[in-house]
């Protein structure tokens, strides 16, 4: 038994990370839009889903059953071929992206070292680009499959946009690229480790490799602006919005159809996220040197003091069904974060994806925190601002930052 | 490993089915897209010639032939679009009169 | 039979799958799925030959911007499916097969001829973006900086033909 698993680990072992990973992806997307509707309702000084578990727990499985069971209707006149493909696409490409992308250090699990994501690839950063050059057909096809003139016009603006603030995004990230020597993500996210610096070595701030980097403030703005236009979100959702033009591409889609949409679209943001952290962030570095050792155990310091606060929340919850859930997710919590401090051998694994998962979510909350605050572009701005602001100013990123280098190189 | 004799084969059979598709269809966007295929094929002979002789001239090449159809496809394009309007239908077998 | 050779033929299969549905197709939009899907599966065979950057590029540029042309063009001009026209008896039960043997005749030649030529190697000692870029800006400078001015070329070219007229 074991000999048949040693031979066929090559491709038992991603597939074992790629179920890991579907399902980690899913549950995130889902609580994903929790999280979305309860800060914009915060930022509007309500409180968004509060009923259907406690503090609206279950409300991304309502919004799951609701999407199972309604009727999926079949509009007359659709192209069969493109109205079905279109959002099997854009899902399968979504999901696709993440499989490139490193959520932690190299690590080494029952004895065998890992790399913790499915796929390492050399050209791990160009896969990503590629992947999104190809999503604009799941938009454009969704547009013109539906026999619908706005779903028409709106799959067309977007599918536009999208071709025009994929340039900027590509171009941005070049300077990262310059300074890095290596399309691989793993190897651009070892680039930023400096043993000392901690904050500073990463790619924002560009104190990495002995002064051979420049900061990439610039090129961060540009990827992260450029990468709000590619998944279509607030302030650049003019094809999409529901007051400009009935949804725009998907409108004739329903249910199971539509949920693919939605769940393809969140999964591009967590992508984005993904993306923006490891060339920019510093991906699983902690921002702290690496000679401060004591920062390993901040997990247990943040998780038991949030795990003590759900459960004495939790306790005085208004259902009996929160007065359960509530103070057992406080116990886990608690017992996770103690855990954690008390033994360090599993607490090393832990800090990569620690920092990872930290970063990513604070990007997130700055895409939900833009969504809650920004008006939306007209679309005639949003095509100026993508060809005549933000593709110089990449350009520019670019030129300043192989001067400073060549100028670094020649002493 | 795959003796680049494979992949010459499946190039000739693209540029065969290309040339088809050229010859048979009718819709000019069509025609348009064979012409791309072609191109396509010839961009496998060329990266399966540069991998067997370990060089790298070929890729270089295969850059320059994906650069010079996407500038053909919009100027192509383009004048498609410009005869569609003026002559209201994309069959080629109407383009037969050097008059309107 | 080894795993690159099954990864091979299923990548063949799929592009002279997708080139046969191209002619088969009787909607351009059809025909313009079927074409990026071969050209998905070249650069699948271009990654398997070692070529990465090559793929890279032909998924970015050709099928994420060229083929996204041709879509919008399609879309735009609604076009409709193909009509039937006559055709020749003869075009029609003699064309296909005698192509097809000119196809055959040809890989034939083809196989003897080169069958002594080595196998592609997977990796060279260099990255081939970095192999690629050295030839590229070293010994391609000139032909680099005249596709630079086609492109120019062919964008002055596309913006004036899609004025209106009388402008």
């Amino acid at each position: 038994m074991s000999d048949f698993l040693s031979q066929y680990a090559f491709i038992l072992i991603p597939i074992v990370k790629v179920v890991i990973l579907v399902f980690l992806v899913l549950t995130v997307d889902a609580y994903l839009t929790l999280l979305e509707r309860k800060v914009i309702a915060h930022i509007q000084a309500r409180w968004g889903p509060y009923r259907v578990g406690p503090h609206g727990l279950l409300q991304p499985l309502a919004d799951g059953v609701k999407f199972i069971l309604k009727e999926d209707p079949l509009p007359q006149g659709v192209d069969k071929k493109a109205y079905f493909f279109a959002p099997f696409l854009t899902l399968m490409l979504s999901l696709t992206s993440l499989a490139v992308i490193p959520f932690g250090p190299d690590i080494t699990i029952f004895g065998h070292k890992t790399y913790l994501g499915v796929a390492d690839v050399n050209i791990s950063l160009l896969v990503l680009f590629a992947i999104t050059a190809l999503s604009v057909y799941g938009v454009a096809l969704a547009g013109w499959g539906s026999n619908n003139k706005y779903s028409l016009l709106g799959g067309l603006r977007s599918s536009a946009q999208m071709i025009s603030y994929e340039l900027a995004m590509t171009l941005s990230v070049v300077g990262v690229l310059l300074m890095a020597g290596t399309f691989s993500l793993k190897q651009i996210v070892e680039m930023q480790h400096t043993g000392n610096l901690g904050i500073l070595g990463w790619n924002l701030f560009g104190f990495s490799r002995d002064g051979f980097g420049f900061t990439q403030i610039i090129g961060c703005v540009c990827f992260f602006i450029a990468a709000i236009a590619e998944t279509n979100r607030i302030p650049f959702d003019l094809p999409e919005a529901e007051s400009e033009l009935v949804a725009g591409y998907h409108t004739e889609y329903a249910s199971m159809k539509f949920a693919m949409f939605f769940i393809g679209e969140y999964t591009a943001m967590i992508t984005v996220s993904c993306l923006s952290t490891i060339l920019f962030f510093g991906g699983w570095l902690s921002p702290f040197p690496a000679t401060w050792t004591f920062t390993h155990y901040l997990p247990s310091v943040l998780l038991i003091p949030i795990g003590l606060w759900v459960f004495f929340d939790g306790i005085r919850y208004e259902t009996i069904f929160g007065r359960i859930i509530l103070p057992a997710i406080g116990t886990a919590l608690t017992v996770i974060g103690v855990v954690l401090a008390r033994f360090p051998a599993i607490n090393e694994p832990i800090q990569g994806p620690f920092w990872f998962l930290l970063k990513v979510f604070a990007v997130l909350f700055f895409y939900i925190w833009m969504r809650g605050t920004l008006p939306r572009f007209r679309y005639d701005q949003l095509m100026d601002f993508g060809w005549k602001f933000l593709l110089p100013l990449s350009i520019a990123n670019v030129v300043i930052t192989s001067a400073y280098l060549i100028w670094r190189m020649n002493g | 490993m795959v003796p680049t004799n494979y992949y010459l084969i499946l190039s000739a059979i693209l540029f065969g089915l290309g040339v088809l598709a050229f010859v048979f269809k009718r819709n000019i966007i069509t025609i348009f897209m064979s012409i791309e295929l072609m191109l396509n094929a010839v961009n496998l002979a060329f990266v399966a010639f540069s991998q067997a002789r370990g060089q790298s001239d070929g890729e270089v090449f295969v850059l320059f032939v994906i650069v010079v159809a996407a500038a053909e496809a919009a100027v192509g394009l383009g004048i498609i679009i410009l005869t569609a309007r003026n002559r209201r239908s994309l069959n080629v077998e109407r383009v037969d009169l050097l008059k309107l | 039979m080894s795993a690159v050779l099954v990864i091979f033929y299923v990548l063949a299969g799929l592009a002279v799958l997708g080139a046969v549905t191209l002619i088969l197709q009787s909607h351009p939009i059809h025909s313009a799925l079927s074409l990026i899907l071969v050209m998905v599966s070249l650069a699948g065979l271009y990654l398997l030959m070692g070529a990465e950057f090559v793929a890279a590029v032909q998924i970015i540029v050709y099928g994420g911007a060229v083929m996204v042309l041709f879509v919008f063009v399609i879309m735009l001009l609604n076009a409709g499916e193909e009509e039937h026209t006559s055709f020749s008896k003869l075009a029609r039960f003699a064309g296909i097969p005698l192509a097809l043997a000119l196809a055959g005749m040809i890989a034939a030649a083809i196989a003897r001829s080169s069958a002594h030529l080595p196998a592609p190697a997977m990796s060279g000692a260099l990255t081939s973006t970095k192999r690629l870029s050295m030839l590229l800006f070293s010994e391609f400078v000139y032909p680099f900086e005249l596709t630079s001015f086609l492109i120019l070329v062919a964008i002055v070219g596309a913006i004036v033909l899609a004025q209106r007229e009388g402008n």
